[in-house]
């Protein structure tokens, strides 16, 4: 047999490719409801840690309920989506962050801990490389910040990743992101951000921003003033 | 050919297997693979997991460039190798997303990049595509096995050094704030050294490994 005719070589290709493709379909299609679990009990996990709770990602699952009473989506206007397309806990922000803030649907989860209600609103934005993301947990005051996560896809490890090391997210808690508590209005609305070359000690607003990483710093500045902002005209009528 | 008479684990094969480990070492004496050896290195478990990937992925692709040897097209044959490479690199990846989530985030694009391992390319082109397939499996074992030898080195001191641990688990003691709330090594003014989690100290530990495997075996020293 000739190896080296074009119609051989044709032949072989075509075979080939089409063992390759079938196989890594059934591989890809039988392990993706794993993979897809995986990525709900890490969401779970992360909402879970926002508001003190740090588990196991396996068991993530099982307690979520226990902690998060209500789920839902929020219209720009702050009101409730009363017919939602999907489950607050499935929007994918990262589709939904590139709709218009109108059409966008911004969800909303809600913890009780030892009777007290906190407010966990979820984060999408640009890093400096891909996407970061997180969770911020929102005391009953509608103010002070109790608990942050971040993480990303690709920011530089030891500079921007550091995002997500807990000295970073640890930061947050205590920080306030109105300057007057109980006033929405947007004049009143600071937000909280990373201060290159460190904040001061008692600035409420600010946080200590990453040395070598600023850009991934300030993208996070962005991400957490923009998300929050959407949440304001909830808070104020609720 | 007289491959049905020789034995399993005849003296030639054996060599195939342990050759790779030492006097020629993918990482130490050929120089390849050195980049992922530097980028997971900073810890055991993702170094472990990722030999393993390397193991899984060389081991088979030898086997099946070897059983195809005589099938494929030359011209085409350094595509052939990488579909191959390729198809078992995505198959560990989803493997290890469903059944290792964390690990696999911690790999993160290392897992994709071991189609560009040199090393892997370079035995199937150079072995399993004029060999027969027992002694490409052994021939893959061996050089996957020298590559993993080097990176659990190597990640066992950046781990231990870098973090004071090893596979997560704090051995040197508890550091804590303070000196005097601390345990173990710490409690005695002992600090980590964060540079041993860079990516110059793991190039450093793999020079040192070369440094101590060329003293002890002057053969190897080129002129």
């Amino acid at each position: 047999m000739n190896t080296n005719s074009n119609a051989y070589t044709f032949i072989f290709a075509i075979i080939l490719v089409t063992v390759v493709a079938g196989l890594l379909a059934f591989t890809a299609t039988s392990l993706k409801p794993l993979q897809e679990e995986n990525i709900r009990n890490e969401k779970m996990q992360s909402i879970l840690s926002t508001i003190g709770i740090n588990i196991d990602r396996n068991e993530a699952g099982t307690v979520y309920n226990d902690y998060i009473k209500k789920e839902f989506a929020l219209k720009s206007d702050g009101t409730i989506d009363k017919n939602p397309i999907e489950k607050a806990f499935n929007i994918n922000l990262k589709n939904e962050i590139k709709k218009e803030p109108t059409k966008q649907r911004y969800p909303l989860y809600i913890a009780e801990l030892n009777g007290k209600t906190t407010y966990v609103v979820p984060l999408q934005g640009s890093g400096l490389w891909d996407a970061i993301w997180g969770y911020l947990a929102i005391d009953a005051d509608k103010n002070t910040i109790v608990g942050a996560v971040f993480d990303h896809a690709a920011e530089t490890p030891g500079l921007g990743a550091e995002i997500r090391e807990s000295w970073f997210e640890e930061q947050y808690i205590g920080k306030q992101f109105l300057k007057k508590t109980g006033d929405f209005s947007a004049d009143n609305y600071v937000s909280v951000r990373t201060v290159k070359g460190g904040s001061k000690a008692d600035d409420l607003h600010g946080v200590d921003a990453i040395s070598g990483g600023t850009i991934t710093s300030d993208k996070l500045s962005i991400m957490v003033e923009e998300r929050l902002k959407h949440y304001l005209p909830y808070f104020e009528n609720n | 050919m007289s491959v049905e008479n020789e034995a399993l684990f005849s003296k030639k094969n054996i060599k195939l297997l342990t050759d790779p480990l030492d006097d020629n070492n993918p990482i130490t004496i050929q120089v390849l693979g050195i980049c992922s050896a530097l980028a997971i290195t900073v810890q055991l478990k993702p170094a472990i997991v990722m030999s393993i990937a390397v193991v899984f992925v060389l081991v088979f692709s030898n086997l099946i460039i070897s059983l195809l040897r005589n099938l494929i097209p030359n011209r085409i044959r350094i595509i052939v190798q990488l579909l191959v490479v390729a198809a078992l690199v995505i198959i560990v990846d989803q493997v290890l997303k469903a059944y290792a989530f964390d690990v696999s985030k911690q790999l993160s694009v290392f897992v994709g990049l071991i189609i560009t391992n040199c090393i892997i390319m370079g035995r199937l082109e150079a072995f399993a595509l004029a060999n027969g397939p027992w002694a490409s499996i052994l021939d893959g074992f061996g050089n996957s096995a020298g590559y993993a030898l080097i990176l659990v080195i190597v990640a066992f001191f950046r781990e231990l050094l870098g973090s004071g641990k090893l596979f997560g688990y704090e051995i040197l003691g508890h550091k804590a704030k303070t000196i005097a709330e601390s345990t173990g090594l710490y409690h005695l003014g002992y600090e980590n050294n964060g540079f041993m989690l860079l990516s110059p100290m793991a190039l450093i530990v793999v020079g040192v490994i070369i440094w101590l495997q060329r003293s002890r075996n002057r053969k190897l020293i080129e002129n």
